[in-house]
Parts: C-alpha cells; sequence; structure tokens
C-alpha cells in the first residue's frame, strides 16, 4: 500500500490543485469512461475542486450499467432454471431487468453466489459437480481475458459443469459511435485505466485522428486524476490534441497482446446491446464455436428476450454524458440505490449512484 | 448419525435438551441465577433507569478470525447497552439450531460466550434453545437481549449532539466487515484480517465517571460502518458532521482489501468500536482519557459537528476537496473491476 500512498500524499497533491488551476485557459469539456474513474473522481472531491471551465462528464464506462434489460432478464430465466447455479461479480446482484433483479431470484430460492473471480466460480463448479455453474460474463477488455484464462483452465480440467454467459463488451468502437453524437460536445477523453492495459493506449490515436480529442490515459489515485486533468487542460489551452499515457506503470502503447491473443482465442466479435444504447454493430463477444461446450447460451439452449427499458429512465442519456442524474426525472425521488430503476443507480461505478452518494447538493 | 451432531430431540424439552444443557450450556455459563433453570430470572431491585436492548446474531461463517458467533453475541448486546451509557447487568441467550450441527462446534462457542461474558462481568441469566430440522436454518442463530442501568444523571443519546463537538473514533475502522467478507465463498484471500469484537462498557464507564456531562453521544458503528453511524447521529441532532479522510485510523490490511473488492472502509461493520459525540472543548482531554483504556488506545478525533443542513455528513479530501457520505444502502457488494 505504501505505493498507493505516494499516490495520495496530500504535498504532493495540493501543488497539482493550484497547477490545474492554471492551466485551464480554454473551456475543457472531457468525457471519463470508466466507472472506476467516475467514483475516483467523486471520492476524491475532484469536483469541488474543478477550476472554472473545466466540466466533467460521464461515458459508457460502467460495464454493469450496459448490460440491457434483455440481458438481465435472460440472466434471471437461467438462474431459475433447475439445475444451474448463477455464478456473478457482485455488482450484478441487484440491477433490475425488466421485471425483477437476480437479487429476487435468489430469494425466490434460486442458486446465486457472489464471486470476486471467475476462477472462484470454476472452484465452486468443482465442489458442485450436480449442478451446472454458470459465469454471468459481464465486462470490457479488463475484464475479458480473465473470463478467457477460465475456460482455458475448464478445458483442461475437464470441468464439464461449467460455463459462460458472455455478453462482453469491447470500448473503442462504441466510443467511436458515441463521438458522432452531435448532442456530445466534448473536447476531451480521460481513457480508462484499466482498459488501456489491455487495448493500450494507442487504442485512442483514431480520436485524436477522426474527431481532434484530447487523450489522457491515467490511473486512479488523486495525483493520477489530477496530473491526467493538467495534461488535457494543457493540450486544449495549446489547441494539441494527441494522446498522452500518464499511466506507464500499468498501460503500454501496444497493450497487453498475450491477453489480447488470448481473448482472440476464444471470442469473436458480435452485435451486442448495450442498456440505453440499443445494438450496437460488433460491440461485443461472444464464445467462438471452437469453444461452445463452455457458451452457455448453446448448453442451455438460451435465448435473449427482447425487453424493453423501464418507463421514464434516462440511463441511456446519462450512459452518453447527454444528461446529468439530477436532470431525471426518477432521480432520487423514485429510483434510489435501495429501490433502483436503472443500472446507473445500482452498480457501485455506476454514475447515478455516484451523485446519489457524493454528490453535493448546496 | 453420529453422536457429536444436533438432533431433533436436543429440542424437544425432554431428556436430550436437559443433557445438552448440563453437559454445555450450564458447564461453561454457570452461574447462581442460571442455575435455578426457572422460567425466569430475578433480578434485584436497581437504582437508575434501566435500559433494555435485544440483538440476533446470523453470522457465517460461524468462526472467523478474532472472535466468532458466540463473542460477537454476548459483546454485541453488551454494547448496545453501553451506547446509552448504561452498566450492563445481565445477558438473555436464545440459541437456535440446525439438525446436524455439530455438537464440538457448538460446545466451542458456548465456551466462548461464557469467556466473554465472564470477561465482561455480564452473566448470562436465562436462556431457550430450540432444533429447526435441516436445512430450515444455518448451522446456529443467536439472539441475546441485554438489561442495564442507566445512573440518573447520565443522558446519552444520538439527539444530544451540539454544534462545536467533536467526533471520536475509538479505533480501526472496518476489522470486522472485511474479515467476515473475505471469508466467505467466492471471495477467498487471506492476510492478516481480524475482527475487532470486543465488549466497549468498560471504556464507556471510564469516560463517563470522569466526563458526564460532556459526552453527548455515543453509537457502535456495527453493519453499515461508521458512515451510516454518522448520518443517523447528524438526522437525529439535526445538523451536519464534517470528517477528515486523512485522520480515519484504517488498517493497511483493511485498506488493501477495500481496494481490491472496491469497498469503503467508512461502509464496513465494527464489533468493538464506537463514535463518541462529545463537547468540543473537552475533547482533547476525553481522547487522552480514552487512549489510556484498552479499547480506546487508536482512538482519534475524526471531525465535528457544525450547524449546517440537518442529517448531512461532509468528509474533505486529501487533494482538498469534499463530498457527501451518504448511509450505506443494502449490504456492500464488491464491484467488476
Amino acid at each position: 500500500m505504501k505505493h498507493l500512498d505516494e499516490y495520495r500524499d496530500k504535498a504532493l497533491v495540493k501543488p497539482l490543485v493550484a497547477e490545474l488551476a492554471r492551466s485551464v485557459s480554454k473551456p475543457v469539456r472531457l468525457m471519463e469512461v470508466c466507472g472506476t474513474h467516475t467514483m475516483a473522481i467523486f471520492r476524491n472531491g475532484v469536483r469541488s475542486i474543478l477550476p472554472e471551465g473545466m466540466e466533467i462528464v460521464s461515458g459508457p464506462g460502467c460495464p454493469v450499467c450496459v448490460t440491457s434489460a434483455s440481458h438481465m432478464d435472460a440472466f434471471i430465466a437461467m438462474a431459475e432454471m433447475a439445475g444451474v447455479r448463477v455464478t456473478i461479480f457482485g455488482d450484478l446482484f441487484r440491477v433490475p431487468g425488466s421485471n425483477g433483479s437476480l437479487a429476487q431470484a435468489s430469494s425466490r430460492g434460486a442458486k446465486i453466489d457472489i464471486v470476486y473471480s471467475p476462477m472462484d466460480a470454476l472452484d465452486i463448479a468443482r465442489n458442485n459437480p450436480e449442478d451446472m455453474v454458470v459465469f454471468l460474463g459481464v465486462g470490457f477488455e479488463t475484464t475479458t481475458p480473465a473470463i478467457g484464462a477460465t475456460i482455458l483452465v475448464a478445458q483442461r480440467e475437464h470441468i464439464d459443469n461449467f460455463c459462460v454467459f458472455s455478453t462482453h463488451k469491447v470500448i473503442p468502437g462504441p466510443l467511436e459511435l458515441l463521438m458522432q453524437d452531435p448532442d456530445l460536445k466534448i473536447n476531451a477523453l480521460l481513457c480508462p485505466g484499466h482498459v488501456s492495459a489491455i487495448i493500450g493506449a494507442g487504442a485512442y490515436q483514431p480520436f485524436v485522428d477522426k474527431f481532434g480529442l484530447s487523450c489522457v490515459v491515467a490511473g486512479f489515485e488523486p495525483a493520477d486524476l489530477l496530473n491526467g486533468l493538467i495534461l488535457l487542460a494543457r493540450q486544449v489551452s495549446e489547441n494539441n490534441p494527441r494522446v498522452e499515457n500518464l499511466y506507464p506503470r500499468v498501460v503500454s502503447w501496444e497493450g497487453n497482446g498475450r491477453a489480447i491473443s488470448m481473448v482472440d482465442e476464444i471470442f469473436e466479435p458480435v452485435d451486442m446491446e448495450w442498456r440505453g444504447l440499443g445494438v450496437l454493430p460488433l460491440s461485443g463477444l461472444a464464445i467462438k464455436e471452437k469453444y461452445a461446450h463452455f457458451d452457455a447460451q448453446k448448453r442451455l439452449d438460451i435465448t435473449i428476450p427482447e425487453s424493453g427499458e423501464a418507463k421514464g429512465c434516462l440511463c441511456g442519456q446519462i450512459l452518453k454524458g447527454i444528461t446529468i442524474p439530477p436532470q431525471c426525472p426518477l432521480f432520487d425521488k423514485r429510483c434510489t440505490p435501495a429501490n433502483p430503476i436503472g443500472p446507473c443507480m445500482v452498480s457501485s461505478e455506476g454514475t447515478c449512484a455516484a451523485y446519489h452518494k457524493y454528490g453535493r447538493d448546496d | 448419525m453420529p453422536d457429536n451432531t444436533i438432533l431433533l430431540d436436543h429440542g424437544s424439552g425432554g431428556i436430550a435438551s436437559q443433557e445438552l444443557i448440563s453437559k454445555i450450556f450450564l458447564k461453561h455459563l454457570d452461574n447462581p441465577v442460571l442455575r435455578t433453570l426457572e422460567d425466569s430470572a430475578v433480578i434485584e431491585r436497581q437504582d437508575g433507569r434501566l435500559a433494555f436492548t435485544t440483538d440476533s446474531y446470523v453470522v457465517d461463517p460461524i468462526f472467523f478470525p478474532g472472535g466468532d458467533i458466540g463473542k460477537l453475541a454476548v459483546h454485541g448486546t453488551i454494547n448496545d447497552l453501553a451506547m446509552r451509557g448504561a452498566k450492563p447487568l445481565c445477558l438473555s441467550l436464545g440459541i437456535i439450531l440446525e439438525e446436524g450441527m455439530n455438537i464440538d462446534d457448538l460446545e466451542k462457542i458456548v465456551i466462548s460466550i461464557g469467556q466473554a461474558s465472564k470477561e465482561s462481568g455480564v452473566p448470562i441469566v436465562t436462556g431457550d434453545t430450540k432444533v429447526v430440522p435441516k436445512g430450515k436454518g444455518d448451522k446456529i442463530f443467536i439472539n441475546t437481549s441485554g438489561i442495564g442501568v442507566v445512573p440518573d444523571h447520565i443522558s446519552i443519546s444520538s439527539k444530544n449532539g451540539q454544534p462545536g463537538d467533536a467526533v471520536i473514533l475509538s479505533g480501526s475502522m472496518g476489522d470486522h466487515g472485511i474479515t467476515i467478507m473475505t471469508r466467505r465463498a467466492g471471495i477467498s484471500m487471506d492476510g492478516n484480517l481480524r475482527s475487532d469484537t470486543m465488549s466497549l462498557h468498560k471504556m464507556v464507564s471510564c469516560l463517563l465517571a470522569e466526563f458526564p456531562e460532556a459526552v453527548h453521544t455515543l453509537r457502535d458503528p456495527t453493519r453499515g460502518g461508521v458512515a451510516t453511524s454518522l448520518n443517523e447521529i447528524a438526522a437525529s441532532s439535526k445538523l451536519s458532521i464534517i470528517i477528515e479522510e486523512e485522520r480515519l485510523p484504517i488498517h493497511p490490511e483493511v485498506r488493501a482489501a477495500c481496494e481490491i473488492l472496491g469497498l469503503e472502509a467508512l461502509f464496513l461493520a465494527n464489533e468493538g468500536k464506537c463514535l463518541a459525540i462529545v463537547d468540543g472543548k473537552k475533547a482533547d482531554d476525553i481522547l487522552k482519557l480514552m487512549r489510556t483504556t484498552a479499547e480506546g488506545q487508536q482512538a482519534v478525533i475524526i471531525g465535528r459537528l457544525v450547524d449546517g443542513k440537518p442529517g448531512r455528513v461532509l468528509i474533505n479530501t486529501p487533494v482538498g476537496g469534499s463530498r457527501v457520505v451518504a448511509p450505506l444502502h443494502g449490504e456492500p457488494l464488491p464491484r467488476i473491476c
């Protein structure tokens, strides 16, 4: 933890706050595209010290939030099938589908285990041979390699009662589509630290070339965040958009080749539905035919229903950074973390949850 | 079924029940009042008002580093009494066992209850045991109720916070919550994590003997953690609370586990800590005294009460920013990435 403390050191951080104020000479409207950034920005009170002329909007960076109601409904229906035991990351537990959540299915007797790693799901499969253990694959580039690795281990060890329901998504393509939205007026991108560890900082070059966006890859500690904002402000001020990598202790230009090739081995791009954004071409990853034995949709013959989004919920607009949570008529009224209507309220990294938990109301 | 497991017979009220009582419960919890095995315990007349509380314990796993469900059941109820300034007098012990539970495990838990009760000086004076069929419970559930006496001149309540009061936290945050969470299936994590379960009434009585007026509010931040307790105090006292993030005491191991799981220690349960809202002018003296006690060696002043929006808790962050600290909603769940 010593390493972490260095990036939180007050003596280091204070001058950065002053430098940030000096760096903004032209308006900066930046989007962060990572749920962990959303939370870190709120948790550290960064919004309360933003200089005039700098604005942060949150993009579709929370994988739980962009999981569609149709997928949630399919997850819930599958969890209630006899002989099925579902394993999930904790955030997914309370996400509403069109009619209830996994938490409610659990209360009706569905077998649902919260795990921290897909490898723990594999342990559950080993220990419960009578159940078909399904891991609900939800996540971006950061999460997919670990799930791919788990499939390879399951194959090697002939663990027959394990499979994955893949709704994995990729970031760059959908983000490019989002940038074409005329309502979204941003000039800078705070690029996600974790996703970039896999895909590499080079993945953002097209955003500079096509949209003239300033791009900085940054980590999540206060010093990382502030440095990221300073560099973005400077790029905008100097009118010199480019990709800068502030997180070289984790992120390279090329990315993690081994992880990328493992994902390519097991998954293939497919059209995927995103909550609030609709079906985006080749924005998801399905398990290849070669590994069909580990594909829950094939093993259990799952069809994904066409479910609508909750009425009045503006998660779609919020995920696009066009609307902020307090502008949603449901926010903090009918939709709260205790009774979430949209996914942005339920995930600990969702924008609405962040506004609810940390937002100043004065 | 092997003879070291709990049978439905053990809850029948017949011979098997009596054997369980004499060979396990009386053996480890014996005292003159309990020994009578009457339908209720009769307690001598007391000076002062009576405090009465109850709490149920269903923790899974039942054994964890730093304690077990039995110890927790004794400490938790004693602490609830102490948080009103009461001197705990006695406890009741209600146990629901699941058919098939290992009797050795039960005995371990009862030994632990006996030890905790003895160390705390608070006897178990009445009790009850029931057995439910396998699958209708989860090994063991415990309820303890407690009676305490509040001296006439003491008035401790969440409503009593005043502007200018200091917020003292008696030690590190989150130890119990993270220990339990990392022991549950699916999230296996090793490391030097230990529950902080302990009784706090001796520390409280020491503070109240010296500062009967200056201690306004006491709360043990159990489920929901420090964040939720502070919200409750701010709401009851109709004031705002401002805390300083840098002053929050968190063990490095707990902080590391929180980082990995995406949790905040502010929201994790504690079982041996208290928040004391005290007169700002006496805060340093009270802190000094608290630190002389075994339970409060690591105590720190973490913030203050101020006039402001009633019920709001703000935290000042190391970057010089501030944010709202909301109460916990539902069980904290580990995040995805």
